[in-house]
């Protein structure tokens, strides 16, 4: 390691080189390790794509169809290779494109640096072309943003950029960058930002709240663990296996939590949240201790708050001092980043297994399993289910894959009957729902992690949110499997339409194009499968295939997603029919 | 908070809180602002709001305080018809007994200068009312206990 001394002398000694503003955005992303960058050009940007240009043997630039597509490209790669995702667009349109994608990075905590091209420093606030106040749109969605107006600051402000995204809880960061900025010249040298005056990344831990958090945990007859994100994020895996195994403590999970712990470890309960689990959800209700981790006990977890665990004591193990207590009362908070808090709180655990409180989950799957699971998965009326497909996509990638999944009912399927072995297997637009999500995100989720497979599964309606980007997987042959569940339906507003809403369906039946034949105008390999029999082969030839391959399967078209917590229910009125 | 940034303002617009005051000034410390809100809202969500403002990158501290443990000292000015000055008796004896200064005198208007705690300024600017205020403004900078 070197010593303070030895870094001193090593700025001093580096020798600054005279180049363009935008040449320097280019060394800082080097710097930062970054190869690969989803974007699409414009005017105010264009000194920087020019740069891109000289130096494509070293940064691929994929131009995705719309900015929206890059990042949402940049969070599939950022959530799979746990590295920064980073996006460009120019400005105005080019800059609001990206809104989405910074909002849902935003309430998901995915690294991105967004770069947007600005109009000229002396234009500023002159509504010139393609001028928006990109930082007053993006300042509520982004964990930090900033013009640069001078070429001389761009390294200092790039280097923040990468530094606040990827640090503590992350986020996504935007810099708008005035074109007069890309043009003038500075003296370059790059320093690694690894500190910011006013931001605290993750609290330190406290021996006195994890000496009580064990306490509790040690004394609980009856303890729950609900796990997020923040297992993933904190790279706290094995920590909370460990955790799990040691104090024989049942583990849920919340959707962005998934795939943290093996679907099939034996302690490893399921999903809590409005379609999760039946058990997880229920028993939250009647925990003695419930032990949250890197969660933030969002309301489609917690249903009703005022009945939300009322009977238990609460440990909330949190990066983010402004998620304790936010939404519920923490008895103990345990702040700090998952795999320290964790990792310090393993020696203070006793051995315990909770055989009778655990036979209590295992009663309640069968109650799921007998009236829900069973016809989801082996139905036997003729219409296929989305359930199935994900089972048969199971069995042929050997629970291996990482499954990408949009928005809507399939995404609820998807989550419940997808089985992991790996983590980081689990791309959904968790906090926003962002339809349209999770096309865009397969591509970057298999560039970010070419030797897995990636399947993204969609429905008719968020497919055609974001088609476009098959132009992505086709130029660039990018295999991602691409499966559309169609109901010719927007399924989840059609089922509470038809459960709250009277049967009234507006605005929820939809007319679809020929999929197999779009997916074919983009030489995508492409097949249509409307009967169960030709389901289990055509899904082994997909997930073989060493190609883009896009499968259309004809689902049942009003199905509905069950258990169910409807909106301002308790967990415990959970419902399976 | 380092750099003046008012972006974290939404944090109470997307809640509906009015903000009743808000004041800028350099503190105590070089390149540091420091920012004084006055809301009127529950405990609950100062607290949840006061968390959302502290993790923004350039918050370096942020506290609440509740009504009881707040110092208000206020400064208030107030224009008034001059008209007004010879034709209300009652105007001059405010005048007086409020300890008010009067900053400028014009044909048309005069403006009184009050400062004090929060509730002084208020009943100044009650006993004002009926004979017709102008323009009222008034600064709230305040301390916690």
């Amino acid at each position: 390691m070197e010593t303070l001394k030895e870094k001193k002398t090593a700025q001093k000694t580096k020798k600054s080189i005279r180049i363009s503003g935008a040449e320097a955005i280019i060394h800082c992303l080097l710097a930062e390790g970054v190869d690969l960058i989803y974007g699409y050009p414009g005017g105010a940007i264009m000194p920087v794509y020019d740069e891109l240009y000289k130096f494509q043997d070293k940064l691929t630039h994929i131009l995705t169809r719309h900015e929206q597509g890059a990042t949402h490209a940049a969070q599939g790669y950022a959530r799979v290779s746990g590295r920064v995702g980073v996006a460009m667009a120019t400005s105005g349109p080019g800059a609001t494109n990206l809104v989405t994608g910074l909002a849902d990075a935003q309430i998901d905590s995915t690294p991105l640096v967004c770069i947007t091209g600005q109009v000229p420093r002396h234009l500023l606030g002159s509504d010139a072309f393609q001028e928006t106040d990109i930082i007053g749109i993006s300042t509520p969605v982004t964990k930090w943003n900033y013009q640069v107006t001078k070429a001389s600051e761009i390294p200092e402000i790039m280097a923040k950029a990468f530094y606040i995204a990827k640090s503590g809880r992350p986020g996504p960061v935007l810099v708008d960058i005035t074109k007069n900025a890309q043009f003038d010249e500075l003296d370059f040298t790059y320093t690694k930002c690894n500190g910011v005056r006013s931001y605290k990344p993750a609290p330190k831990p406290d021996a006195d709240a994890l000496k009580q958090a064990a306490d509790l945990i040690n004394n609980a007859k009856k303890p729950l663990i609900v796990w997020g994100q923040g297992v993933i994020l904190g790279k706290a895996e094995e920590e909370l296996k460990e955790l799990v195994e040691k104090a024989g403590i049942p583990a849920a999970w919340t959707i962005m939590g998934a795939s943290a712990l093996d679907s099939e470890h034996p302690l490893n309960v399921g999903m809590v949240g409005m379609h999760g689990n039946y058990g997880p959800n229920l028993l939250t209700n009647e925990c003695d201790v419930l032990i949250a981790i890197g969660m933030r006990f969002d309301d489609r977890v917690t249903g009703r708050l005022e009945d939300y665990a009322k009977q238990a004591k609460v440990i909330h193990f949190e990066i983010d001092p402004a998620e304790v207590n936010k939404n519920v009362h923490a008895d103990v908070p345990v702040l700090g980043n998952s795999k320290e808090t964790l990792s310090l709180i393993l020696p203070l655990i006793n051995p315990n297994s909770h055989k009778e409180w655990l036979q209590l989950f295992a009663e309640k799957y069968q109650i799921e399993y007998d009236t829900v699971i069973k016809n989801d998965i082996y139905p036997t009326k003729e219409g296929l289910t989305m359930g199935e497909v994900i089972e048969e996509i199971n069995l042929a990638s050997d629970q291996k894959a990482v499954i990408v999944t949009d928005v809507g009912q399939h995404r609820m399927i998807g989550c419940r009957y997808a089985k992991f072995k790996e983590s980081k297997s689990n791309i959904t637009s968790g906090g926003l729902g962002t339809m349209g999500f999770a096309l865009p995100a397969a591509i970057g989720a298999k560039m970010g992690a070419m030797d897995r497979e990636v399947v993204a599964i969609i429905g008719d309606g968020g497919y055609q949110m974001t088609i476009q980007e098959l132009g992505v997987i086709f130029q660039h042959n990018v295999p991602v499997k691409i499966v559309v569940l169609n109901n010719d339906h927007l399924g989840m507003v059609r089922q509470w339409q038809e459960l709250f809403f009277d049967r009234r369906y507006a605005s929820t039946v939809m007319t679809n194009p020929d999929f197999v034949k779009i997916a074919e105008g983009y030489h995508i390999e492409a097949k249509r499968v409307t009967e169960r029999k030709e389901l289990k082969s055509t899904i082994q030839e997909m997930m073989a295939s060493k190609n883009p391959y896009f499968l259309e399967v004809k689902v049942e078209k009003e199905d509905n997603v069950f258990p169910m917590i409807p909106s301002g229910a308790a967990v415990s009125e959970i419902r399976l029919k | 908070m380092l750099d003046c940034s008012i972006g974290y303002l939404g944090i109470f617009l997307k809640r509906h809180i009015n903000i009743e005051s808000l004041n800028v000034s350099k503190s105590e410390i070089d390149h540091v602002s420091k920012f004084t809100i006055v809301v009127n809202t529950t405990e609950k969500w100062v607290h949840n709001i006061v968390g959302q403002i502290e993790k923004q990158i350039e918050v370096i501290k942020a506290f609440y305080h509740t009504d009881d443990e707040t110092i208000y000292q206020e400064s208030a000015l107030f224009k008034i018809a001059s008209n007004l000055l010879f034709d209300e008796r009652q105007i001059q004896n405010i005048i007086k007994e409020s300890n008010s200064q009067i900053v400028t005198v014009s044909r048309e208007f005069f403006v009184l200068a009050k400062s004090g705690r929060r509730f002084e300024i208020d009943e100044m600017y009650e006993q004002l009312k009926p004979f017709g205020i102008m323009q009222f403004v008034r600064s709230r900078p305040n301390f916690g206990n």
